[in-house]
């Protein structure tokens, strides 16, 4: 009886040890990357590659993110970016909520044909997408706009949205809406009054997915912006790389900057991000 | 409170026809009990009435105004739900004061009506709990309380207990016929329950793949079923049926099946009712099959058979009882002093004796 207790006992601690291991593991893996451009930031003169190991180098200075701030548009570079982020995930999760609330409550002819489409035109490289994208731009008459970035951005990352609040919206029951109808609210009411608030995981991740693609976005950008003044930090930092010269100490610094924006929205809806990455795992 | 009426209502999904031609009128203040087995078109019928569903042919009248084309909260009905559709994302108190808060009723007046409602219902101490804290009786009460507040011109209930366990069940039963005691509403309630409909109903509507079988007080529709499948599906246990033919010796009518012959009294089916050679069922109920010495003591027609299974209830019995290739089922005071694979003898009361026309199922004794 005893050693049974013992050998339960001792797979548990060994359990333990090993979830701890992995997960330590997998943390440094992430988090190593970003103490190598933190340190490099943190270095006096533009070197990339260092024998020094430590994280705070030898006469470490927060000169290349002084320079970076006062000699480059950085900070305009940031604001760009996050206007058109901010834009694109407002836009996108609100066409991604109506639309799939259609898909997931009303019938109409091409539904299915639709859904299968949006899912096969995730399948498409973004490279094969920047031609067209280009040329409707431009028709549009939107170069080197943050409309034309908007629009790009939010018509690339519907379909996903689209799909995944679908796919939540279709766990909501019925009965909801038409006990909400019945209580005195249009479709439309339910809608907003029911369904949305009862939605919020899924669109934290719809809306975490928009920000984190369009903050990132480089290729789009690259095509649709032309004056430096319209950049966004992606297109900015890579201004900083010359010819014959690459102030690396300043892209490290701007690497480190545009990570904040991310990482607070990270944080702010973590909640709702754990509770989403689960839906639909459990019935009810 | 209103009268309802349905006429002549017809709902086609595609080509499907779910209800076929229903004429119900119910009465103010009535309580209307519309039951059936499963995909009869029940369900389809109260959300008909409610607005959820279009009306293919026929009109809903509620107080006598057609509406058909009336938009669900314009009706002036409030509908309970099977899965009580709570909004999770609200307080009782807030699930129960959402339609009035809609339609902007004053503060006090909202206040006043979720009071009255969650003391009817002894929700008082649960007012600021969220559904999810609540358990399955008490989900089902603020359910009922969001339809009170509203004071609606109708109540529609639709299947709410069969989500709970029995125990549960049948308190919550009790709860309803006190409600209505006390609310004197109209109330439509649907169910495949035939107990509750029994327990509850001032009338019963008895459905049938989307047709009206039956509507009846309960014991009218107990005592004199309309047609084979109302004897069939009210009462517990069911109904036992024996399928043979009729024929007349002299005044007399007699049953023949295969291996029952019954001498079926005129005050019950008389002669100038019956074809020679008319193929027939005759339905016995459970509790009218007289067993053992009673049956020796008591009956003329005695029939010979061999008892198979008997199964205890607590103050009952129900004995299976093979004669010849018929099964019968007979319930009886506990404690029956025969075993199994002996033979017995029975009887049966004529009085509470059906008889149904196998082509047309409908009933044709007294």
């Amino acid at each position: 009886m005893n050693k049974e207790r013992l050998s339960i006992e001792r797979k548990k601690q060994l359990k333990f040890f090993l979830i701890h291991a992995v997960i330590i593991i997998s943390a440094a893996i992430c988090v190593y990357p970003l103490l190598r451009i933190f340190s490099i930031s943190l270095r006096p003169g533009d070197k990339l590659f260092s024998t020094d190991l430590s994280l705070v180098p030898a006469g470490a200075t927060f000169t290349a993110y002084a320079s970076l701030l006062k000699d480059t548009m950085f900070l305009r570079w940031l604001w760009n970016s996050l206007i058109i982020t901010l834009a694109t995930s407002f836009i996108g999760v609100s066409l991604a909520s109506t639309a799939a609330y259609a898909f997931s409550r009303f019938r109409f002819p091409g539904k299915k044909a639709g859904l299968i489409l949006l899912l096969s035109s995730q399948m498409i490289p973004a490279g094969m997408l920047i031609l067209p994208l280009f040329l409707m731009i431009m028709k549009l008459n939107l170069m080197n706009t943050y409309l034309g970035m908007i629009i790009a951005y939010s018509v690339s990352s519907l379909p996903f949205s689209i799909w995944i609040l679908k796919g939540y919206y279709d766990t909501i029951p019925r009965s909801l809406e038409e006990a909400a109808l019945v209580d005195g609210t249009s479709q439309v009411g339910a809608f907003w009054r029911i369904i949305l608030p009862l939605s919020t995981p899924a669109l934290s991740i719809a809306f975490l997915f928009n920000f984190t693609t369009a903050w990132n976005e480089y290729l789009v950008a690259r095509v649709v912006l032309f004056s430096a003044k319209q950049y966004t930090w992606t297109l900015g930092l890579f201004e900083l790389q010359g010819q014959y010269i690459t102030q690396w100490g300043m892209f490290a610094a701007g690497s480190m900057l545009v990570t904040i924006p991310v990482l607070c929205v990270f944080l702010y809806s973590s909640k709702w991000l754990i509770s989403g990455l689960t839906l639909g795992s459990v019935k009810g | 409170m209103a009268s309802v009426e349905f006429k002549g209502i017809v709902k086609k999904f595609n080509d499907n026809t779910v209800l076929n031609g229903v004429d119900v009128d119910i009465k103010d203040h009535e309580f209307v009990v519309i039951v059936g087995p499963s995909g009869c078109g029940k369900t389809t019928l109260l959300r008909m009435l409610a607005g959820l569903e279009d009306v293919t042919g026929g009109d809903i009248l509620i107080d006598g105004l057609r509406v058909n084309e009336l938009h669900p909260s314009k009706r002036q009905i409030a509908m309970v739900f099977q899965d009580y559709a709570l909004y999770p994302h609200m307080t009782v108190e807030q699930n129960m004061s959402f339609a009035l808060r809609l339609r902007k009723t004053d503060k006090a007046e909202i206040d006043a009506r979720v009071e009255e409602a969650a003391t009817i219902l002894q929700l008082k101490s649960f007012l600021a709990r969220m559904p999810k804290q609540l358990s399955g009786g008490q989900r089902q009460r603020v359910a009922i309380g969001r339809a009170i507040v509203r004071k609606p011109k109708v109540f529609l209930f639709d299947e709410p207990l069969s989500n709970l366990d029995a125990k549960l069940r049948e308190e919550m039963r009790v709860e309803i016929a006190k409600l209505y005691q006390r609310l004197n509403a109209t109330i439509i309630y649907v169910t495949h329950d035939q107990v509750e409909a029994m327990t509850l109903a001032g009338r019963i509507v008895i459905m049938n793949k989307g047709i009206v079988q039956q509507v009846g007080s309960p014991i009218e529709v107990y005592r004199k079923p309309a047609n084979l499948f109302v004897a069939g599906f009210i009462g517990s246990p069911t109904m036992n049926f024996m399928h043979g033919k009729l024929s007349l010796e002299g005044d007399k009518v007699m049953f023949t099946s295969p291996d029952i012959k019954l001498s079926i009294p005129p005050y019950l089916l008389p002669a100038n009712k019956v074809r020679d050679g008319q193929e027939v069922a005759v339905g016995v109920r459970p509790d009218d099959v007289v067993v053992g010495r009673e049956a020796g003591e008591k009956c003329s027609d005695k029939i010979e058979g061999v008892l198979e299974v008997c199964e205890l209830l607590g103050h009952r019995e129900n004995l299976y009882i093979k004669v010849g290739g018929q099964r019968l089922l007979a319930t009886v005071e506990a404690f029956f002093d025969r075993s199994p694979g002996s033979g017995v003898q029975l009887c049966f009361n004529y009085k509470n004796m059906h008889v149904f026309d196998k082509a047309t199922e409908n009933r044709i004794s007294e």
